[in-house]
């Protein structure tokens, strides 16, 4: 009975929680409710993956109104997986986010926060589990919503104008998505993705939908913080509190990302995007460009999250270059990456909050010695940073390798190159952050830093390990990734 | 139907080239969300014109009722309403935090003050 309903249940539970925990008016309770509300959300995103990749997909009728006049819950292998990264993410930083908002966050705002952060979750949710392209959009605006007041929360003045500059062009963005949406039942008379993708190819000559096309890649690169849109993603990543930035960077993108699969692929097809419309060379070039542009900014920045945000940037970078191959190694390698990067990425802010925790500080050069001060912290940045760089046993080097397999089917040799230079520029960045913490003698010594407490490091090493454990047994990360991909571009893997 | 038969997307295009300009262009944030909610009105009107039909009334059960505008795109943007509203909220609490903590809400003197935005 509860199993049949189980994907209204994934956007439900947090959807109601989040007001729950305004009620419960206790920093404490409310903290204690939003950790088993997302425990509860990652093991229902647990059962519906299983289910899928044993029966097939999912379809979910909202309210008993059957697809295309109600709104459809759709659980295919792609959506499955993002499912299980965003709550996944979402039950470990819960327990992080204890101490870490205790710290940073007043007590009379700590309920909101929660308040807020599952909110947040449930849009997340909902984008990858709507069949229906305008759900889509509101989900989308949910999750925007809260993550412009999650921001906006940081102890800085500055979290308030990057707050209020990601809410300008996350506006944008969805707004153009917004048009996009329009456009298409304007020419098909339908909401419905599977109803849209059956009734586009009969009107997709038109001047419409070739508008249409434009304003959602265009709105959906905004939100997924696509080179050169990515302008709103360093501020606000860099001074959002150390749970939010974890939160978002390792979800928020990847959901944006996905959405974009799904309107690429499921709705106008890859024949359409990538035949009818130039889609390829430009996300090709885009991807590039921004691998190299992010990569060598991160280079030169003095503040540690600032250098991560910029990786961030070239990092989606990886997984648009995966996705602008359109074939099934290239998007499979995309959807790995998109997996992958969560893990690296969430276990490195983690780690960097934890650092926060104790100094107080984000700038390198107060973080001079800090791998004596804090070993098991510094240890789990440094795997993290292998990580990102793509060192075998860890996760990227996963996504790398099939990335350049990728490549090397369609010969295209010098992206291949291109993709290995840019870990080397990884290489430097990461370096810079280990050379402080481990070679540059403290400014002063002060004894007082410790360790992270087990309540910051347990989540983090939760991921760290996680990131060795996927770079080793990749049956599963790889397996979901292929299915998905074939799954997307209509061929059976 | 001609250039003029469209006017309503003709509205449409100049408002949301209004708005996005608003949005680019002015330093003080509490025009820029005026900017915004112009550039989200005219995909209001863009939603609700186009489920309008020559001599449709309400769509309506009732007698000599047969011609009817779609209510689909009037539903969906009462939702985006809720949006851009909520949207707008949002940002001009953001406004009124960044004056407590900045003194001013224009977008060059905050620049000068701490080189965000």
């Amino acid at each position: 009975m509860i199993r049949q309903h189980l994907p209204a249940l994934q956007v439900i539970l947090p959807l109601l929680a989040a007001p729950t925990c305004l009620l419960l008016r206790r920093a404490g309770l409310a903290w204690l409710f939003a950790t088993v509300v997302g425990f509860a959300t990652f093991a229902i995103a647990i059962l519906l993956l299983r289910q899928v990749l044993s029966q097939g997909d999912i379809a979910y009728a909202m309210g008993g109104w059957s697809a295309p006049w109600g709104i459809q819950y759709y659980v295919d292998p792609v959506s499955a997986l993002v499912l299980l990264i965003v709550s996944g993410i979402s039950a470990v930083v819960l327990p992080y986010a204890a101490r870490s908002v205790a710290q940073e966050i007043p007590s009379e705002r700590r309920c909101v926060f929660y308040t807020l952060f599952l909110l947040c979750l449930a849009g997340m949710l909902g984008i990858a589990i709507t069949g229906d392209a305008f759900n889509l959009f509101v989900f989308l605006e949910i999750s925007s919503l809260s993550s412009y007041a999650l921001i906006s929360m940081g102890q800085d003045r500055r979290a308030l104008t990057s707050s209020y500059q990601y809410l300008i062009m996350g506006t944008i963005g969805a707004t153009f998505i917004l048009i996009g949406v329009g456009l298409l039942y304007v020419m098909t008379g339908t909401l419905n993705m599977q109803d849209l993708a059956q009734r586009l190819p009969a009107v997709a000559t038109t001047r419409t939908i070739h508008t249409a096309f434009a304003f959602l890649v265009v709105g959906l690169s905004l939100k997924l913080a696509l080179f050169p849109l990515h302008l709103w993603l360093p501020n606000a990543y860099t001074f959002a509190p150390s749970v939010v930035t974890t939160f978002l960077a390792a979800t928020a993108t990847k959901v944006a990302l996905y959405a974009l699969l799904r309107f690429v692929f499921t709705i106008f097809g890859a024949e359409y995007a990538f035949n009818t419309m130039p889609l390829g060379p430009t996300l090709l070039l885009l991807a590039l460009l921004g691998l190299f542009v992010a990569s060598a900014v991160a280079i030169f920045q003095e503040n540690i999250k600032r250098i991560l945000a910029y990786s961030s940037v070239a990092q989606i970078g990886y997984m648009i270059l995966g996705i602008s191959f359109a074939t099934v190694t290239g998007v499979s390698a995309g959807i790995l990456h998109l997996f992958n990067h969560a893990l690296m990425k969430g276990a490195l802010f983690m780690a960097v909050g934890a650092i926060f925790l104790r100094t107080g500080s984000m700038q390198l050069q107060h973080l001079a010695g800090i791998g004596r001060r804090m070993p098991w912290t510094m240890a789990a940045v440094v795997i993290g940073g292998l990580s990102l760089i793509g060192v075998p046993l860890t996760v990227g080097f996963i996504s790398k390798w099939y990335l350049i397999q990728a490549a090397l089917e369609r010969g295209w040799w010098p992206v291949a190159v291109l993709v290995l230079i840019g870990s080397l520029l990884a290489l430097v960045y990461v370096w810079r952050i280990l050379e402080a913490a481990y070679f540059d003698a403290p400014a002063k010594p002060d004894a007082h830093i410790k360790e992270a407490p087990l309540s910051l490091l347990i989540p983090t090493w939760a991921l760290v390990l996680a990131n060795i454990y996927f770079g080793i047994d990749t049956s599963l990360t790889v397996g979901v990734a292929r299915q998905a991909a074939g799954l997307l571009l209509g061929v059976q893997p | 139907m001609g250039i003029l038969g469209h006017y309503n997307y003709w509205i449409v295009i100049f408002l949301m080239m209004v708005g996005f300009y608003i949005v680019i262009s002015h330093g003080n944030l509490v025009k820029k969300i005026v900017g915004l909610n112009i550039f989200q009105a005219s995909v209001f009107i863009l939603y609700i014109s186009m489920g309008k039909i020559h001599g449709g009334t309400a769509p309506i059960v009732a007698e000599g009722v047969s011609r009817y505008s779609n209510p689909l795109p009037h539903v969906l943007i009462l939702t985006a309403i809720v949006v851009g509203v909520a949207t707008t909220a949002l940002g001009l609490a953001l406004v009124v935090r960044i004056n407590e903590a900045y003194g001013t809400v224009e977008e060059d003197e905050i620049h000068a003050k701490d080189s965000s935005l």
